[in-house]
């Protein structure tokens, strides 16, 4: 048996969570019957469409409409306009750099605690050793640390560091979060994956370091991507961490950003320029969900149903 | 497959009689393996959660007061001064303001867990009737969770604005984000908006390893809607669900984002205890704000606590893990016969 059988086997095993999905599908499919039944649920299902879309439909129209008609509730913006994004971009607010601080912040947490995390996990998901449990529970703990206690310590020790706006500041107290989920999420679904095919590449003559490499990492490839996609959106909402650490807008992330946005009279918040700011930061990830809508729901629910 | 060439020290075969102290030694070669693993984990945990939490402690024993420093001048020194920080708490004005805190951050807990819980479970229940569109409901589903707590504070604050379209659809006159009810009632909406999504894919995530054979044998006996729901569905998505209020409850307990955003700080009937002891940090008083800190700490270990070992959840699949290490060596000993 070759990698390459080893890959093709474990490509079979990984189809199979798809088709049970389909299998699902399929065994409730009693044709639907048109009765007022079958209408209900699709008044149900225009509800549930309308909960979670309207206010964000509601922030998107809201910053295409021009400053004069900010009050307007027609459901299209009346003169269509790019005005409130010109002045977010016009470089008073400094909103793209907050857009790239964010990217690097978000980005860099996620890597070290990918980094961590696949370590980590391979060890609790394949390795036999006391206290296993334990750890884990531990490093789940965690992640359930309210941010506040570690801003609060973290605030204190970074101004005598002389960290206070440099972005290590926000990535190092984000990792506080950023690795229980990625260790978590990671040893889901390595322990998903077949012990059996490691166990094979070691019967023929792997190391343990070799079986890692070659046969669980390219397996565990889908998974470490899932986790990446779930850490960098947590990463790129966090706000408590870069609101506390940072007081240069220079380095200021997204979230914060906009959460400062004033407008030139102190009566007058700049609400169509903070709708269209709220819809940048929003809308690389809601891309991201839809384009990996299967992959996040299956990171997001493998921790809590088995 | 026992004739291996260079068997790695792992899988070696071993004789019957050998069996318990080759595993032993297995064990304590894995053990090593994983602690090489797990360090870099552990120690960047260690220090970014078990140092600020010690530091804390520390620092929530002292407190900034104005006096003479070693030299005699006026300056701002730290003294020790006890629990004095936590005494506080229950008297005076900054009692009244913690108490405050803590009953805000209880109400809102609360209230926002079970409101997420009953729609969540509603939009579960309606998600596994619906086959056409379903992917296409998942992914709208995912859109107020993407949505960073920051950007959705912003977003109600302005549906709630006085001349804002909440007003406008409902004729009514409120102004939500000022202070009183109101507002509370603003923050509990945006955060139900936000989180009951999420409850409703985990539990829609429970409800689909349940075999329909399951609700066929039920409808063969007669069971109607209501008696499929509770006897079939509820008590099999009950760990699940377990689960996600665990997790959102512990959430809810931090809450800082969506008041501070969308009511703004410092405002009574919003002050959650995250808020109060930020703001306490802001104003230089560390000794305060970090004994805010580690009574929420505490409050959300005792939760957890609650949840885990009063109500039986199980956040880690432990009892999972040892069936797989249990499997993983029967599987080993079966090998070597």
């Amino acid at each position: 048996m070759t990698l390459s059988d080893l890959r093709n086997a474990a490509a079979d095993s990984g189809a199979a969570p798809q088709a049970t999905d389909a299998a699902v599908g399929r065994s409730a499919k009693a044709k639907p019957k048109r009765t007022w039944r079958s209408y209900s649920v699709y008044l149900g299902l225009a509800l549930i469409f309308a909960y979670c879309l309207a206010p964000f439909y509601w922030m998107l129209v809201s910053s295409l409409r021009r400053t004069a008609d900010i009050f307007d509730n027609t459901l299209l913006p009346a003169p269509f306009s790019l005005e409130n994004y010109a002045k977010v971009f016009d470089g008073s607010t400094m909103f793209g750099q907050a857009l790239l601080n964010s990217l690097v912040v978000a980005g860099t947490t996620t890597v070290f605690a990918l980094l961590l995390g696949v370590f980590a996990a391979y060890a609790i998901s394949r390795l036999n050793f006391r206290f296993k449990s334990l750890i884990l529970g531990v490093i789940i703990a965690t992640s359930m640390f309210p941010g506040i206690s570690v801003v609060v310590p973290l605030l204190r020790l970074f101004t005598d560091l002389g960290w206070i706006n440099t972005y290590q500041a926000m990535i190092v107290p984000s990792l506080s979060f950023a690795i229980p989920l990625a260790v978590w999420n990671l040893t889901t679904f390595m322990k998903a994956l077949p012990f059996d095919l490691e166990e094979a590449a070691m019967i023929d003559g792997c190391t343990k370091w070799q079986a890692f490499r070659r046969v669980l990492l390219p397996l565990a490839a889908p998974g470490v991507f899932t986790t990446a996609i779930l850490t960098f959106i947590h990463s790129w909402n966090e706000f408590i961490i870069a609101l506390s650490m940072i007081n240069d807008p220079k380095i200021q992330t997204a979230t914060v950003a906009i959460s400062k946005f004033t407008g030139a009279t102190e009566f007058q918040a700049p609400f169509g320029e903070q709708m269209a700011a709220g819809v940048i930061v929003t809308v690389p990830l809601v891309i991201m969900v839809l384009v990996f809508q299967r992959r996040i729901v299956e990171g997001l629910t493998a921790g809590a149903s088995k | 497959m026992t004739t291996t060439t260079a068997p790695p020290a792992g899988v070696q075969p071993a004789p019957d009689s050998a069996k318990p102290r080759k595993r032993a030694k297995r064990t304590a070669g894995e053990g090593r393996m994983a602690a090489l693993l797990l360090s870099p984990t552990i120690l960047v945990l260690a220090l970014v959660i078990l140092y600020p939490l010690l530091a804390a402690v520390h620092q929530s024993l002292y407190r900034a007061e104005t006096g003479l420093d070693a030299d005699g001048f006026v300056a701002d020194v730290e003294s020790f001064v006890g629990l004095a920080n936590y005494a506080d708490m229950f008297v005076g004005e900054s009692g009244r303001r913690f108490l405050n805190a803590l009953g805000n951050t209880t109400f809102f807990t609360l209230t926002t867990v079970f409101l997420e819980t009953v729609l969540g479970l509603c939009l579960a229940l309606a998600m596994n009737r619906a086959f056409r569109g379903r992917s296409f409901l998942r992914a709208s589903i995912l859109v107020p969770w993407a949505v960073p707590t920051a950007v959705s504070g912003l977003l109600w604050r302005w549906i709630f604005q006085s001349d804002g379209i909440a007003n406008t659809l409902m004729g009514s006159e409120i102004l939500w984000t000022a202070e009183g009810n109101a507002s509370r009632a603003a923050v509990i909406i945006a955060e139900v908006w936000k989180t009951a999504p999420f409850i409703g894919l985990l539990v829609l995530a429970g409800m689909q390893v349940i075999p329909g054979e399951v609700y066929e044998a039920a409808k063969i006996d007669g069971a109607g809607w209501w008696r499929q729901l509770g006897s079939i569905t509820l008590p099999l998505v009950k760990p699940t669900l377990l689960v996600a209020v665990l997790f959102r409850m512990l959430d809810a307990l931090r809450m800082f984002d969506l008041p501070f955003v969308l009511i703004g700080p410092g405002k009574e009937s919003v002050e959650t205890l995250s808020m109060l002891a930020w703001d306490e940090s802001n104003q230089l008083r560390y000794g305060s704000a970090s004994a805010f800190a580690v009574v929420l700490f505490l409050y959300v270990a005792v939760v957890a606590i609650v949840f885990v070992k009063v109500l039986g959840a199980d956040v880690t699949g432990a009892k999972e893990l040892k069936l797989i290490s249990k499997k993983n060596r029967q599987k080993k000993a079966e090998a070597t016969r």
